[in-house]
């Protein structure tokens, strides 16, 4: 797989879909562009105001959305990976 | 949609009132989210004035922020000097965009803002005394809205306070200069004074973001020159930015007796209140400035490729189908969903650093100083006239 140089890395494709979810809450600085981008999967906390995953392994078709919010994130703090 | 590419009106021009935009800007977006407009030196671009259409343009890669490009958009004459083209992280793309925001994410954490909740107080506190003893009256601009960001920003960043008059005209200089030699000039003193403040702390890490950063340059992952490039970015956007909202805040506040009642009286969150002033303010009338890699579709419109781009934050948080009563100051609205941070990967870095000096500087402004307000006839307060952030030259109060 190529990455190109001025574009985001590709979530990798397994053949199922199913993507793993994770966001390093220690350097999150809660902008919510996640929560607002794939609501079904982000959330924030409402004592601390930092991101919380709600689908951990999100079905297919929260991809894009999931992928949107990655590449959004202005802290760059949410990784997804194949499940 | 139809956009009449015939009649695209002057775009910024200058704010009469403070906390409004001025009517023209009203008219173009009557028309639609999307409209062409001219800016200082005939170039057409596109103006964004829809919230939705805002944020799925920042959210496109074919936007780029890279300002070294002549296709990039020049919005005032001084932002086509070099010092003001050649920026790190702002005017970036990824991949190196996301290089460098790296290393300063993790600065600028929640966590991190919140625990500078307490020295934020202190200092804030400290200039309250100094106005309270030299008083009763004050420029809220040189007493209050200039140090806080300045204090705050210099230990964050790790430069001498003692310095203050120097990084504030040049920061200063940098962005409200009327000439291009002008910019340049400010822009080499402040890359001159932060580089040696590097090399400083190359052999001395000092107490500060530079201090903490040193090892990369030691590591080999960004050169001095980038570490001061990034320091000045740094200095720049949190000084320019906070120390203009926070007058104008006051004086929105003052102009809506009601609404400030109901902050003072602490019925309102003050965080809640601060998001509605950012929401109202937008600091500037233009929270992105981008051109376009690649042909864009949207709301059937085709951007062209090497198209300029400005999202108008004034405006696109006046978005009607976003806020009921979108040009009503109400600071108990509670709607996040504005553009003053921006959108996307370039979405402020700064903005809880912000928000916390913002809430500390209004409550404690009108709880320590009750009565206090504008000693000069509101008809007299002049916007400053250079610069792309909306600010008051200088703001006159008593007590």
């Amino acid at each position: 797989m190529t990455r190109a140089a001025d574009g985001p890395a590709p979530v990798p494709s397994p053949d199922n879909g199913r993507i793993r979810v994770r966001a390093d809450r220690e350097r999150c600085i809660g902008a919510g562009l996640c929560v607002l981008t794939a609501p079904e999967v982000f959330e924030h906390d409402d004592d601390e105001g930092l991101v919380i995953i709600l689908e951990a392994t999100p079905a297919a078709h929260h991809r894009d959305n999931v992928e949107l919010a990655r590449r959004l994130c202005p802290a760059g703090v949410i990784s997804v990976e194949p499940a | 949609m139809s956009v009449d590419l015939e009649d695209a009106p002057s775009f910024p021009v200058p704010r009469t009132v403070p906390y409004q935009p001025p009517e023209s800007y009203r008219q173009i977006s009557s028309r639609g989210p999307l409209n062409k407009v001219t800016l200082w030196d005939k170039r057409r671009v596109w103006l964004v004035t829809g919230y939705a259409q805002g944020r799925r343009l920042l959210s496109d890669p074919k936007l780029s922020a890279d300002r070294t490009r002549q296709e990039y958009p020049t919005m005032a004459p001084h932002l086509g000097a070099q010092a003001a083209r050649k920026l790190v992280l702002v005017g970036e793309d990824p991949p190196i965009h996301d290089i460098h925001r790296r290393l300063l994410n993790p600065e600028f954490s929640l966590k991190k803002a919140r625990a500078l909740a307490p020295r934020i107080q202190e200092l804030v506190d400290g200039l309250i005394d100094d106005m309270l003893a030299a008083g009763p009256t004050a420029d809220l601009v040189q007493s209050y809205a200039l140090p806080i960001p300045s204090l705050v920003m210099s230990e964050l960043v790790g430069v001498p306070y003692e310095d203050h008059k120097f990084f504030q005209a040049a920061t200063a200089g940098v962005m409200q200069a009327r000439e291009p030699a002008e910019t340049e000039a400010a822009g080499a003193q402040l890359a001159q004074y932060l580089g040696t403040l590097v090399e400083r702390n190359l052999t001395e890490p000092g107490d500060g973001v530079i201090g903490r950063l040193v090892h990369y340059v030691q590591a080999g992952t960004i050169t001095a020159a980038e570490l001061t490039q990034l320091s000045m970015v740094l200095m720049i956007a949190g000084l320019e930015t906070t120390s203009s909202m926070i007058p104008l805040g006051v004086v929105t506040l003052f102009a809506h007796p009601e609404q400030l009642a109901a902050f003072i009286s602490g019925e309102v969150p003050v965080q809640t209140a601060v998001e509605e002033l950012l929401r109202y303010l937008a600091v500037t009338d233009f929270a992105a400035v981008r051109w376009v890699t690649d042909d864009i579709e949207i709301d059937d419109v085709v951007i062209r490729a090497g198209d300029g781009i400005v999202v108008s934050s004034t405006m696109v948080n006046r978005d009607e189908s976003v806020h009921a009563d979108p040009h009503v100051f109400d600071i108990s609205r509670g709607n996040r969903q504005h553009l003053t941070f921006g959108y996307g990967i370039h979405q402020c870095l700064g903005q809880n650093l912000a928000r916390l000096q913002l809430e500390t500087a209004y409550r404690t402004l009108f709880a320590r100083i009750p009565g206090l307000r504008l000693a000069v006839p509101f008809e007299d307060l002049r916007m400053r006239s250079s610069g792309t952030m909306q600010g008051l030259e200088s703001l006159p109060v008593t007590w």
